[in-house]
Order: structure tokens, then C-alpha cells, then sequence
């Protein structure tokens, strides 16, 4: 919608945005040629986790804050449990640490082939949504939904459904799959490689406008392999911390037109996200990732977030490869989980979403009962450069008309993948949309 | 009706995860049939594009938890032939409804000018606690076959079969070695209902009761059993007291168990939050 302000300015307005997770609106004001205001307005209602995580035990931050977002819950459940284990002195053994892995590929792959296909091709190829486009690209449409359709099922071998999948526990998980259960998923897994490989070409094909980021991008490092269940942040101005140290370097604000914090790095906008990740870990991916990548344009680095559905293409691919990796490398007969005795203290935790680093940091009493909770999702770090991006945008593409503008800078919101959903639970202030 | 005399679906988003509405596009061999049953008039996840209503079915996922949410349930409801809430947010207020226990430290008064208007914000409440409601379906999430059997059954004019049986009976179903026999595992599958094909005890894990509260279930005896499986009470009030804690059953049973504690086991303050 749009309309001309009394003093000539213009407004475009999306009340709901669509096809992103969550409730959130896009205000721009333009006057005389120049953008003035920009906000990506969040009213979908908090839901306070935070608040009610105090007093629950210790073994229960994966099972509730799963909740907080249905398509990334393994991403909270991951972090949730590494704050834990922090918080209680207790390491995992590495085949926990790779089911964790396993089970959180199948989340990238479901979550990345939602993303590329259902919400973000539709605006590269000119249509409402996937649904509309299937009528003239019925092989598109697909292709996406059998790789999403993949991702679901590994989820759901590993962690007993997709949505907040119940094997996962502090400590581990209830019962581990055996090799023989795991190996059924392997036809699938193989045809993924080739589908995503198609996917990558696919989506090479699409125009992107010519658009750069300048702000510093932050993304876990691991020890070996791309970085997905857990690692060390590192950032492109050369900053690194341990994780247990992110509130020093990560800091919450509140804004008037959002149900949302927004998140600063040492003060300054920064980005979480698929290209954070390639740009800080493309000497970790695989030659065939690398490969399929530079065959698709991209460089080492990249900062068109209209390119991120490339780059999603590719780490799809990656973990395609490395949930193929961890299945042939399964051993049986190990035990599922470690105990971890309550203790008091504090830990934190960090995961790589399929959205960007989620950070979460518990505090418990001596009996295991939280005392305080602190979780921080990529959408809230991303907000400030959404709209950075936005003003951008809009400023960039000032002369089309209403309509087009519109849809351009709705297309750069979604670039960002953004969970509105996620971005909104930790608010403990009530605040009324009307 | 929608375009070509195909019935029109709606997808309402209330406070919620979005998890039981992305179930519907996780039916990924089902997701074209549906669209090409149905009109999709309205599912802002999945579409720009929106038809007016009325709607012939509407789906609604997540609580009411705002007075604007409040108002715009009641239109929703003008606007809908059948409507189905889908999840444990709408149909028990969800795991956010943990904040209603926030009476309990009757702190509302205390704190706002204006208790009756906060209370509605203080509150997430089911739907049906603001408009009549069709069908529902349980779960947090719901399960994808639930939901298939669901639409068919609207499109196929009839009745769906959802269970209303417990968690017990598919496992038993499905051939499970039940985890509170063989492992003294505390499970809430006698009092849940069914719809999940029993996946917790299916993982060697006690159900923790995301379906929500089955009809005839007997709380009190299912609380003597988790306390002699060695659970304390606060734990057995939590476990009650989590993505269905507004369900009647469960609060009940959560608040029978917090007035009947002995001091030092478990304060009102220790358990409501
Ligand atoms: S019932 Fe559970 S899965 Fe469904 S929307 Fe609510 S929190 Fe999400
Ligand atoms: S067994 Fe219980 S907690 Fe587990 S999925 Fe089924 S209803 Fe939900």
C-alpha cells in the first residue's frame, strides 16, 4: 500500500509481510526524492520466554525453547544444551557432538530448501508464491520441496519429528538411531547431492541487482569442517571471543516500533547469516561446495545479499554432504547420553540457525533451577542491518514505481531469511500493537 | 467459496511458533494436491497473494494474548464456514499461557493502573475462550497425518476421525515396550491424547504431554504415579504445567498438587514461573 503524505512525501507501507515466519511490516517515508524513514515494524505478540524459563530445571531449556521457533527448534535445542553442559562442567562425547550435527543438517536442508523455493524464488521468477509458481515452473517447485522433504525426514530419524523433535536431551539424546535405521535415509541422501547441485544451477540463473553490505560479519569458526552445531565467533573486522564471553561483545536494545530487541557488536550493526558464514568459512567448505560455488559466480566472498540464495544453495549442498559423511561413519553401540548433575553457575551456548548464530545464556542454583535466561536469535543481531539495507534499497531504486519499489524492498527483508517469530520471544515488556 | 467453486482456505496466525502452520507445507507430496482442491486465500507464510473473504475453512494456530488479537478472532470467526484451531497454543493458550500463573504472585493488581485492561495482555487464552470452534487438532506441534485426515474429511463432507484415546493405546499399537513398566520411566502417554503414533516412549523417552489432556484421563492417580516413579512434586507440577498448561485437566491437577504441598516442597513461588 501506498499513499502521499499532506506535505508531497510518500509512504509505502506493507502492513503483513508475507512469506517470511512471523508477523512483522515494512514502513518507508520518502520525501523529495530521499528516504527518510525506514522501519521494519515486528507486532507479532512477545511471548516471554525468558521470563518464565526462571524457576524450570535445568533439563528443560531444549523442550521449551524449541518452542520459540518451529523452523529452526533444533537450533535452539543445540545452543540450549552447550549453555547447560557449560553451565555444569560436563563435556559430550564426540558422537553425541556429531549426531548433534546430523540432526542439525537436516534442519539447514529443510529450512534452506523452504527458504530458496517456497518464500524467496517467487521473487526472483515474478510470482505471489510458490503454490502460483508451480503452475509454470512445476520442476522448480519440486525439486524444492523433495529436498525440504529430505531434510524432514532426517529430522525426523534422528529426532523423532521435524518440528521440535523429542530425542533431544541435555547431555545427549534419548536413544540414538543405529546404522542399520540410518542407513534407509542414504538413497535419498544421495539423490539430495544431485538435486541440490541442480538447485545451485538453478538458482545461478536468477538476476540480482547490483547491491553491497559494508558491515562486519560475524559467524562461528569450528575446529574442523564448516561451522553448523557449535564453534568459536569470529568476525571480519579480525574480532574473536569465546562464546562464553558474547554479552560483553553483544549488547540488546529496545525500539519503540518493534516487539523485537535489536542487537549491536561492540556498539556497531553487523550481520549474522549464510553469507557471514561463507565469507568467513569458504576455505572450510568441500572442493565439490567450493566448486559448485565459483560455478555459480560467487567469489570467496560475498556481500549481494540478493546472492544469499546462492549461498544457502550451496551450504544445502555441504550438508547434504556432511549428513552423508557422519551416516557412513556411524558406529553403534554407543551410549546415548552423559548425565549432567546440576550445579551452580553460569554457561552459554552458540549454534549456527540456518538464520545466523543464536546465542543462549542460562544461570542455575545450586539445585539445577534457572535463575536467569538470556537468548539472543539471528533475527534480532540482523534487525539493524535489515533496515540499513531497506533505506539502501529504496534510496537505490527510488525511481521505480510504487509497485516495484514495494517489491524490491520486501525482496531485500527476505534476503535476510528473517524469523520474526524468533526475534520477538524475549521481550518482557508487554506493548500494545494497536 | 473460492475461484472455480473450490472451497477457500485461510491460515491465521495468532501468538505462536509457526511450527503447525509450517506442518501444512511440510506435507510436501500433499502440498500441490491441496492447492489444487482448495483455493489458498489467504497464508501470508506461503503467499503475497489474498483472496477476500468469507472463507469456507479457516485454520488458526497460536493464542490470544493481545486485545487487538481479541478483536481480530471475532471477525476472523464472521468470516469462516469452518473453523479449526490447529495446535496447542490455540487450543490450550500454549506454552505461553505460563504467564496467567502470574496470578498466582498477584502481582497485576500491584503493578498496573489498570488491571481489567492488562488483563487480557496478562493472559494467553485458547480460542475457544473467544469464539466457537469446529475441530481442533492437538499437538505441539500437530501431526501432518492429523491434519491430512482433517482437510480430506472437510473436503470429503464428512466427519474426521481424530482420536480421543491416550498415548497408551498407540503404543500398544505400535508394538512399544511400554518405558514406565519395563523402566520406571515417569510418562504422561495415560493421561495424553492420542495423534503423536506415540513418538516419545517410541524413543525411549516418558511423554511429556504436548497433545494436551485426553477426556476421561484421571489425573489424580496419574500424579501418584509419577510420585512413586520418584518424581518431586514441583517436577510433577511442571511437567503439567508446560505446552498445555492452560488446559483444564493439567491446570487442575498442576494447582490440586501446588495447595495440597507441605511448605518446603514446593511454593506457589518456587513452581509458577
Ligand atoms: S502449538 Fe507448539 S508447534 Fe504449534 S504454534 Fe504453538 S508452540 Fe508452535
Ligand atoms: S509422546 Fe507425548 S510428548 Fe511425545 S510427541 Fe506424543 S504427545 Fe507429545
Amino acid at each position: 500500500m501506498t499513499h502521499t503524505m499532506k506535505d508531497g512525501g510518500q509512504v509505502l507501507q506493507v502492513g503483513m509481510l508475507a512469506r517470511v515466519e512471523g508477523e512483522g511490516g515494512m514502513h518507508i517515508e520518502i520525501r523529495d526524492g530521499v528516504v527518510e524513514t525506514v522501519r521494519l515494524e515486528i507486532f507479532e505478540p512477545p511471548r516471554f520466554y525468558e521470563a518464565f524459563l526462571r524457576g524450570r530445571a535445568h533439563t528443560e531449556p531444549p523442550d521449551i525453547t524449541a518452542r520459540i521457533c518451529g523452523i529452526c527448534p533444533v537450533a535452539y535445542q543445540t545452543a540450549a544444551c552447550w549453555a547447560i553442559e557449560a553451565a555444569c562442567g560436563v563435556e559430550v562425547p564426540p558422537h553425541v557432538l556429531a549426531l548433534r550435527r546430523l540432526l542439525y543438517c537436516g534442519e539447514w536442508i529443510e529450512s534452506h530448501a523452504l527458504h530458496m523455493f517456497l518464500l524467496h524464488a517467487p521473487d526472483f521468477l515474478g510470482y505471489d508464491g510458490a503454490v502460483e509458481m508451480a503452475a509454470d515452473h512445476p520442476g522448480a517447485v519440486e525439486l524444492g520441496l523433495r529436498l525440504k522433504k529430505v531434510g524432514n525426514e532426517l529430522m525426523s530419524l534422528v529426532g523423532g519429528r521435524a518440528i521440535h523433535p523429542v530425542n533431544v536431551r541435555v547431555g545427549g539424546f534419548y536413544r540414538l538411531p543405529t546404522r542399520s535405521e540410518l542407513g534407509r535415509i542414504v538413497p535419498d541422501l544421495e539423490r539430495a547431492r544431485d538435486d541440490a547441485l541442480a538447485a545451485i544451477r538453478l538458482v545461478a540463473e536468477f538476476d540480482f541487482p547490483e547491491f553491497t553490505q559494508p558491515y562486519p560479519y560475524l559467524a562461528l569458526r569450528a575446529e574442523r569442517g564448516y561451522a553448523i552445531e557449535s564453534g568459536t565467533p569470529v568476525t571480519t573486522s579480525g574480532l574473536t571471543f569465546p562464546v562464553s564471553d558474547f554479552t560483553r561483545h553483544i549488547t540488546e536494545h529496545h525500539v519503540a516500533h518493534s516487539n523485537a530487541l535489536q542487537a549491536t557488536l561492540d556498539g556497531e550493526i553487523y550481520v549474522v547469516g549464510p553469507l557471514a558464514r561463507y565469507t568467513l568459512g569458504f576455505d572450510r567448505l568441500s572442493p565439490t561446495c567450493q566448486e559448485a560455488a565459483r560455478a555459480a559466480g560467487l567469489e570467496e566472498s560475498c556481500r549481494n545479499p540478493f546472492r544469499s540464495i546462492i549461498v544457502r544453495g550451496v551450504e544445502l549442498l555441504y550438508a547434504v554432504e556432511e549428513a552423508l559423511r557422519i551416516i557412513d561413519e556411524w558406529v553403534d553401540g554407543r551410549v546415548a547420553f552423559v548425565d549432567v548433575p546440576p550445579r551452580a553457575g553460569e554457561g552459554c551456548g552458540a549454534s549456527e540457525a540456518p538464520r545466523g548464530t543464536i546465542f543462549h545464556r542460562y544461570v542455575l542454583d545450586g539445585s539445577g533451577l534457572i535463575t536467569d535466561a538470556q537468548i539472543v536469535p539471528p533475527t534480532s543481531q540482523n534487525q539493524a542491518s535489515i533496515e540499513a539495507d531497506l533505506r539502501a534499497a529504496a534510496q537505490a531504486w527510488i525511481d521505480l514505481d510504487d509497485h516495484e519499489l514495494t517489491h524490491r524492498c520486501e525482496q531485500a527483508i527476505r534476503n535476510y531469511d528473517p524469523c520474526i517469530s524468533c526475534a520477538t520471544h524475549f521481550l518482557d515488556l508487554q506493548v500494545d500493537r494497536s | 467459496m473460492g475461484t472455480a467453486g473450490k472451497p477457500s482456505l485461510a491460515v491465521w496466525k495468532f501468538a505462536s511458533c509457526d511450527g503447525c502452520q509450517l506442518t501444512l507445507l511440510n506435507c510436501e507430496d500433499e502440498l500441490l494436491s491441496i492447492a489444487g482442491a482448495v483455493t489458498i486465500a489467504y497464508f501470508p507464510e506461503a503467499t503475497r497473494a489474498v483472496v477476500e473473504g468469507p472463507y469456507d475453512v479457516s485454520l488458526v494456530e497460536g493464542s490470544v494474548t493481545t486485545p487487538h488479537d481479541a478483536e481480530r478472532i471475532q471477525q476472523i470467526r464472521a468470516m469462516s464456514g469452518t473453523l479449526v484451531t490447529i495446535g496447542a497454543c490455540a487450543t490450550a493458550g500454549g506454552i505461553q499461557a505460563l504467564r496467567n500463573l502470574g496470578d498466582v504472585r498477584e502481582f497485576r493488581s500491584v503493578v498496573y493502573a489498570h488491571p481489567e485492561y492488562v488483563e487480557t495482555l496478562d493472559r494467553s487464552t485458547p480460542i475457544a475462550a473467544h469464539v466457537s470452534v469446529d475441530h481442533e487438532l492437538r499437538g505441539c506441534p500437530i501431526d501432518k497425518r492429523q491434519l491430512l485426515e482433517l482437510l480430506a474429511a472437510l473436503l470429503a463432507g464428512r466427519k474426521p476421525r481424530i482420536p480421543t484415546y491416550s498415548v497408551c493405546i498407540e503404543c500398544k499399537e505400535r508394538g512399544n515396550v511400554c518405558v514406565a513398566v519395563a523402566d520406571g520411566t515417569p510418562c504422561l502417554g495415560p493421561v495424553t491424547q492420542a495423534g503423536c503414533g506415540a513418538l516419545c516412549p517410541s524413543f525411549a523417552r516418558g511423554c511429556y504431554g504436548c497433545f494436551g489432556p485426553q477426556d476421561s484421563a484421571n489425573l489424580p492417580s496419574m500424579t501418584r504415579r509419577l510420585r512413586a516413579q520418584g518424581m518431586s512434586e514441583p517436577q510433577v507440577i511442571r511437567l503439567y504445567r508446560t505446552f498445555n498448561t492452560g488446559a483444564e485437566a493439567f491446570r487442575a491437577e498442576s494447582q490440586r498438587v501446588v495447595s495440597g504441598s507441605t511448605a518446603g516442597t514446593a511454593t506457589a513461588e518456587e513452581v509458577s514461573t
